[in-house]
């Protein structure tokens, strides 16, 4: 077994929500120039050079990208051959986000009791945690601040096998057009497919995470992922809702085996500051 | 793109009706920072009829919640928050003076109609540039209920804050027309 101190966990945490929130992933700020060149309205065109000129002010002035830091969503792939010591591992993640969104000047977003009182719980945490148990010994730990713009208009229907590919096109132009401006376009959506109500709306969470540019491993679903992105570019929507031809940079699917009496789809959107960092301990 | 018209904060009538949907301005003056519970509050003072931390006549509200400033600077990242979970309150607050609002994204029909009942404006800034924002705007001063973080009630100081009009006073919407050409399908 190798021995991971709780403190490197939390060193590494710590490092990733600064990094994550004031600079923007390098495939997604080479996306937004991309499209500034190509977008043909003016006022979208605008938006994009805005949003180029922000996400450079941020990494210079290592500020925030967006002021919504978000809740932290950690995607932690634990090596089965380690062994955490001085610490619990939950404890170990909270204690960087604490951390991290204290001593890196980010908002603090997170209410410990959504219905009642509401209390700010002054630190971000608690983080929201997915863990898997992978071989090796090594964990690799992702940070996705995940602002509530996009993520109020996540989406899940229960479709059924007959709803077919029409029915998925349908949800996914559905959700985007129903966030629209309040998403902050340019996205990224990630849309989950298959496995049961939780496992679609995990699996569209990891799309929504992934890296701009990557496509799924498998040749059908990476075709739909540009049929996908070429229909929702077609909605008008453009940067900001103003109107133009990059609603979206790009859309990712990730999907699962699933009941033989079921399609879920899920879609989880993310806005233009599409952030993400990685760590390997 | 035009170029932005330059007005004034807080809005006299004048300017509030002048502002036409498509229209980009750049806002000098002081506005309001306030989103989700400070609304609740506001409107909660009013439901009990407590005089309310500040006078909303004439003011333009942001919707707002920066990060914390880092030494040396007057806020952090400071981009606007989606608009319409403030619908729910907002017809309340523009009968009792208030005179324009920046956000991004959708508004109820509702909030359509108390706009151009009393004369009111819906402006957007670019939802995401929170860094590029926040150098137009040169103080921040929490006026209420400091124990709400970054959704307190705060009083801030701008120049040339960059926002394009998307709902005017006549209810012409900049979101529609503004997609309406691109839309193929």
């Amino acid at each position: 077994m190798k021995e991971v101190p709780a403190k490197a966990i939390t060193d590494a945490v710590a490092a990733l929500a600064i990094k994550a929130c004031c600079r923007l992933p390098e495939e997604m700020a080479e996306a937004l120039e991309k499209a500034r060149e190509t977008e043909p309205s003016a006022t979208g065109g605008d938006v994009l050079d805005q949003l180029v000129r922000n996400a450079q002010i941020a990494a210079d002035e290592e500020v925030p990208i967006c002021q919504d830091t978000g809740l932290a969503v950690v995607f932690a792939d634990i090596g089965q051959d380690v062994h955490i010591v001085g610490g619990n591992f939950e404890d170990a993640i909270n204690e960087g986000v604490r951390r991290g969104y204290v001593d890196g000047y980010l908002r603090k977003s997170s209410v410990a009791e959504p219905l009642f009182e509401r209390k700010n719980t002054g630190d971000n945490t608690p983080a929201v945690i997915h863990v898997r148990i992978v071989p090796g010994d090594k964990i690799r730990i992702r940070l996705a601040p995940k602002g509530a713009g996009s993520e109020n208009k996540s989406v899940l229907k229960m479709l059924v096998p007959a709803d077919g590919i029409e029915g998925v096109r349908k949800v996914v132009l559905d959700a985007v057009e129903t966030a629209g401006p309040n998403s902050c376009p340019p996205m990224v959506v990630g849309v989950g497919i298959g496995g049961n109500m939780e496992l679609a709306c995990l699996c569209a969470k990891r799309a929504a995470a992934r890296d701009v540019g990557t496509h799924n491993e498998d040749p059908r679903y990476a075709a739909f992922e540009d049929e996908l992105l070429e229909m929702v570019n077609k909605s008008g929507i453009g940067p900001q809702g103003l109107g133009g031809e990059t609603t979206a940079v790009a859309v990712n699917v990730e999907w699962a085996p699933t009941h033989i009496a079921s399609l879920p789809c899920a879609v989880n959107i993310n806005c233009h500051a599409a952030r993400h960092a990685e760590a390997v301990i | 793109m035009a170029e932005p018209k330059r007005i004034r904060a807080p809005f006299d009538d004048e300017t509030a009706r002048s502002l036409r949907a498509g229209d980009s301005v750049l806002v000098s003056g002081t506005i309001l920072a306030a989103r989700d519970a400070a609304h609740k509050r506001l409107v909660e003072c009013l439901d009990k009829g407590e005089k309310l931390p500040v006078d909303l006549t004439g003011q333009v509200v942001y919707y707002v919640g920066p990060t914390p400033a880092k030494p040396g600077h007057a806020i952090g990242s400071a981009g606007p928050t989606t608009a319409g979970r403030m619908d729910a309150y907002t017809p309340r607050l523009i009968r009792e003076g208030l005179k324009g609002m920046i956000g991004k994204g959708y508004r109820k029909p509702e909030v359509v109609e108390a706009m151009k009942e009393h004369g009111v404006p819906y402006l957007a800034a670019v939802g995401g540039a929170g860094a590029l924002i926040a150098r137009s705007i040169k103080s921040y001063t929490v006026l209420a209920w400091p124990e709400l973080g970054p959704e307190a009630l705060a009083l801030m100081e701008v120049e040339d804050f960059p926002a394009i009009v998307v709902i005017d006073s006549l209810g012409c919407n900049y979101y529609e027309a503004g997609q309406k050409p691109y839309r193929k399908i």
